[in-house]
């Protein structure tokens, strides 16, 4: 099947790992990640700016691109993903806001129709639990992860806000031990692992990010954790930045281990 | 032509306040039929009531029309008068021109307006009334009360000491209820069992008292006075009156890994059980789900050793039919699930509990036989922390809480905190809460005293999260007071889980037409005056399953419904409604429509001759209305098409004048 892909800034820059195994790992799973063209920011840095349309304005464009394709929009970064659903939530919902956002398309040089909310986003993650199937990954693994303890470490871009993002039970959610367990590894639940690493007082306070950093990892690593693994740029930074009892890794990357992709070819 | 009064109330300011009494009295005058008009400040009041009954002598008047309050208020006070003053009670209509006018305008010309389009439309329908007679019903004279428990009990109890036969339906092997679970009771610490279980022997020896435990109601017809209700026993597998609960065949079965509901799966029990020492009845149950004779046909031990030969492996649910005068509802409630509140990590710890499961383990007939030890090593903790308002007052989490006031949880968990101190001063114990609410006798001395005396820590703050790390369970929490987040490495959570109706209660509610609100409780006749009867006739409410109650206020209101039913039983006759279906043989085509619209089973259908024009009979099928048991709510009158089917009161042709008279 084709998909619209989204990669998002970060992916081009800090985190070419996780563009470029979720590409290889897409391939080998027989969906075809259609790059969207001439794709912008996000604008994930202007998160917290809540009445601001402007810097929406990237992400309406995204969504509309994929309408036009008459594809699913595919995102893989948490926080493109973060902005990108409740953008195109505020588009179903908020007439005031998508007049405005509407308005603003309408002078690009090559405005599309009004856009309305048409576009079912997914994450990288969903796109394997809901359309490929983890029982179909399961299948595809050559190689195994067979007694590795992994910890998942969601964060709270991908949950958060639960009704929004409809991703997972943000208190207990379950689909990347899921993903875990159809590699053949063995998920760890830890408790923290839905808690903010830190990464937004990182430059006001970066003690604050320390602690928070350290604590989502040292309760991973006491809960006998070898691995984690993440879908965020910032919880990787974050994380490896100010911890080092275990290793992060993008999901990707281990989806590229277990399907045999990663040993043949490497990141550039 | 009929001679009308027009009475126009002001209610004080509540009608007159927005509505020109005045001019609509002198507005009513004009109309046809409408002989005399006047306006009063309460027409409900004695002297208003003189008004009409004046007016009917003075006037001769054939029919009233009183522009008021709803009719669901005072229709039957006005009905009574218009009957003490020599008119059928049916002669009386009611103009709603307060809760449909006076409340919902603002603006006095509006109001005044609408309020006489309203009068004219009750004016027209009184034009086309004709007086009524209700008929008469007999009384069975015997209860029925759905549920076991403290309300249940009580309810039963009064009823039978005040002389009528009593059923109580329970679906538990036992009687007995939440109560029967509970350690102490706030405020005054008395033990639960103490106080319970004479009242359970007393149902139980109870000449006019049967208990059907383990047992459900199937099927409910008829109405007031005269229910018809199937009860299914379900199989228990022994039988009651042989079985005389020495509890041999429970040590013996070899079956020992069945959760024990009675204590919230914190233990075991055996596939053959007596929940409880004092159970009543006090009979051994066979639980089908892992008997392993039941399900395999190999074992057969508790039938060897039961020297009494009550077990019987054949036995099948049995059904009983019974008639009754009255029925109770008393289902209870259930603390909610705690499935959905994972940010207290009930899911992933067994020290985090719920406060039900907190009475278990601190009631010496509980699994710790009353030590309180944590569930998952047997230690003594000496952190506990209690979290109120676990799914109360939740609007913003209306998916998996509740949007209302558990109403008992502020008073049991002051009464945990303080027990725990007690017993165990070497503990430190902390209380989270929204709000502490504790009106009630002596309840709020209680919460004072758990703070002051014995040391509790109230924080005013929610919990926010409950992260498992070894051995003990980080707590996150907000001290809004202090301005402060609190960490605190706890051994045990306590969740004060909120409660909600039993399951049951829907589909009972469904099968009795008795009305439940938005979170399944049963709706009362009336929130301030009639709180213990439902909206439909015959049938009563007892407990929680009208709303959050906490002992002292179940057992006053499982009294309050007794002496309802009492009320009931007592009279010979009851006078029934008037306002009926009724079928016009001679436009009827008996094409069903009308019987299968008709919740209530009133319409049957009957063959009848006819004479046609030319002297010969023909026999064709005719709807009969049973006016016992027509609750007159117009569905047929709706559905039938040749317009053979018309309701006492509300005719078609009154119901078109009052719309023409709205629409002139």
């Amino acid at each position: 099947m084709k998909v619209s892909y989204f990669p998002g800034c970060t992916l081009r820059t800090k985190a070419k790992d996780l563009d470029f195994y979720a590409r290889k790992c897409a391939e080998i799973l027989g969906v075809e990640l259609c790059e969207i063209k001439d794709w912008q920011c996000c604008g994930g840095v202007f998160v917290s700016a809540k009445d601001e349309v402007a810097s929406k304005l990237s992400s309406v464009r995204a969504l509309a691109a994929a309408r036009d394709e008459e594809q699913p929009l595919v995102t893989v970064c948490s926080a493109c993903h973060n902005v990108i659903k409740q953008t195109n939530s505020a588009m179903q919902n908020d007439p005031d806001f998508a007049a405005k956002a509407n308005l603003y398309m309408s002078q690009d040089s090559n405005a599309s129709a009004p856009y309305n909310g048409e576009t079912e986003v997914y994450h990288y993650l969903e796109l394997l639990r809901d359309v490929v199937g983890f029982d179909k990954i399961k299948e595809a693994v050559k190689n195994p992860l067979t007694g590795k303890k992994i910890a998942a470490y969601y964060g709270c871009m991908l949950l958060r806000p639960g009704k929004v993002m409809n991703f997972d039970d943000p208190e207990n959610p379950t689909i990347i031990e899921d993903f875990i367990r159809a590699l053949g590894a063995e998920p760890v639940v830890y408790p923290e692992r839905n808690e903010c690493c830190g990464a937004y007082v990182v430059l006001e306070d970066a003690d604050s990010a320390k602690k928070k950093s350290s604590k989502v990892a040292d309760s991973a690593a006491n809960h006998g954790a070898e691995m984690i693994v993440t879908a965020c740029p910032l919880c990787k930074y974050n994380l490896e930045k100010n911890t080092s009892v275990v290793p992060v890794v993008y999901f990707t990357e281990l989806l590229a281990i277990a399907l045999g992709v990663k040993e043949d070819t490497d990141a550039e | 032509m009929q001679r009308i009064g027009v009475f126009v109330c002001h209610c004080g300011t509540n009608i007159a306040g927005t509505i020109d009494v005045k001019a609509v009295a002198e507005a009513l005058k004009n109309e046809p039929g409408v002989v005399f008009s006047t306006d009063y400040q309460y027409m409900c009041s004695q002297a208003g009531q003189d008004i009409i009954k004046n007016a009917i002598a003075e006037h001769k008047l054939t029919g009233i029309v009183v522009c008021s309050c709803s009719p669901r208020m005072h229709e039957n006070t006005f009905r009574k008068t218009a009957a003490a003053a020599g008119l059928n009670s049916y002669m009386v209509e009611i103009a709603n021109i307060r809760e449909q006018c006076s409340w919902v305008h603002k603006e006095m010309p509006v109001g005044t307006e609408k309020a006489i389009i309203l009068g004219k439309a009750a004016v027209a329908k009184v034009n086309l009334n004709a007086p009524l007679t209700p008929g008469e019903s007999p009384v069975t004279k015997r209860a029925l009360v759905i549920g076991g428990g403290i309300a249940g009990i009580q309810t039963a109890l009064d009823i039978a000491d005040a002389g009528f036969p009593v059923d109580i339906v329970e679906t538990k092997p036992t009687i007995g209820g939440k109560m029967a679970q509970l350690d102490k009771t706030f405020p005054t610490l008395d033990c639960a069992a103490c106080i319970l279980t004479p009242k359970m022997v007393e149902v139980a020896q109870h000449e006019n008292i049967r208990i059907f435990s383990y047992s459900e109601v199937s099927e409910i017809k008829g109405f007031v006075g005269n229910f018809d209700v199937t009860i299914k026993r379900r199989a228990r597998y022994v039988k009651e009156d042989l079985c005389t609960g020495c509890g041999a065949c429970t040590e013996k079965c070899p079956q020992k890994k069945v959760p024990n509901e009675f204590n919230l799966g914190m233990d075991n029990r055996r596939a053959i059980y007596i929940p409880f020492a004092q159970a009543v009845p006090k009979v051994a149950t066979i639980d089908a789900d892992y008997c392993t004779m039941l399900k395999t046909g190999k074992c057969g031990v508790c039938s060897k050793v039961c020297t009494a030969g009550a077990i019987d492996y054949q036995a099948k649910d049995e059904f009983v039919e019974e008639k009754y005068g009255a029925i109770v509802a008393a289902t209870g409630f259930n603390p909610i699930s705690m499935d959905k509140f994972d940010e207290y990590a009930y899911s992933q710890s067994k020290d985090v509990i719920t406060s039900l499961e907190f009475e278990r383990l601190t009631n010496a007939a509980g699994p710790t036989a009353g030590k309180l030890l944590r569930p998952s090593d047997g230690e003594h903790p000496h952190t506990i922390v209690f979290v109120q308002c676990v799914g109360s007052r939740c609007a913003a989490c209306a998916e998996k809480g509740k949007e209302y006031c558990s109403k008992i949880c502020c008073m049991y968990t002051a009464k945990h905190a303080m027990l725990t101190r007690d017993k165990y001063p070497d503990t430190d114990v902390y209380v989270f809460y929204i709000d502490v609410r504790t009106p009630g006798k002596a309840f709020d001395e209680f919460y004072r005293r758990a703070v002051e005396e014995y040391g509790v820590h109230y924080i005013k703050g929610m919990v926010g999260k409950v992260s498992p790390e070894g051995n003990k369970l980080k707590v996150q929490a907000s001290d809004l007071i202090a301005g402060k987040q609190l960490h605190i490495d706890a051994d045990l959570v306590v969740l004060a889980a909120a409660i909600e109706p039993d399951k049951s209660a829907r589909p009972l509610a469904t099968m009795l037409t008795a009305s439940m609100d938005t979170n399944d409780f049963f709706t009362e006749a009336h929130p301030k005056l009639r709180p213990v009867e439902s909206p439909t006739a015959g049938v009563f409410l007892s407990g929680t399953c009208q709303g959050p109650k906490d002992i002292p206020e179940t057992v006053s209101q499982a009294g309050a419904a007794a002496s309802k039913v009492i009320g009931l039983l007592a009279k010979d006759k009851l006078t029934g409604n008037p306002c009926v279906a009724h079928s016009d043989e001679n436009m009827c085509n008996g094409c069903s429509t009308c019987g299968n619209v008709c919740p209530y089973g009133a319409i049957t259908y009957e063959d009848k001759e006819f004479r046609m024009p030319d002297r010969t009979t023909k026999m064709r099928r005719i709807a009969v209305v049973n006016e016992a048991v027509c609750q007159g709510c117009g569905c047929c009158t709706v559905a039938c098409m040749s317009g053979a089917m018309d309701l006492k009161g509300f005719m078609n042709k009154q119901i078109m004048a009052e719309v023409d008279a709205i629409c002139k």
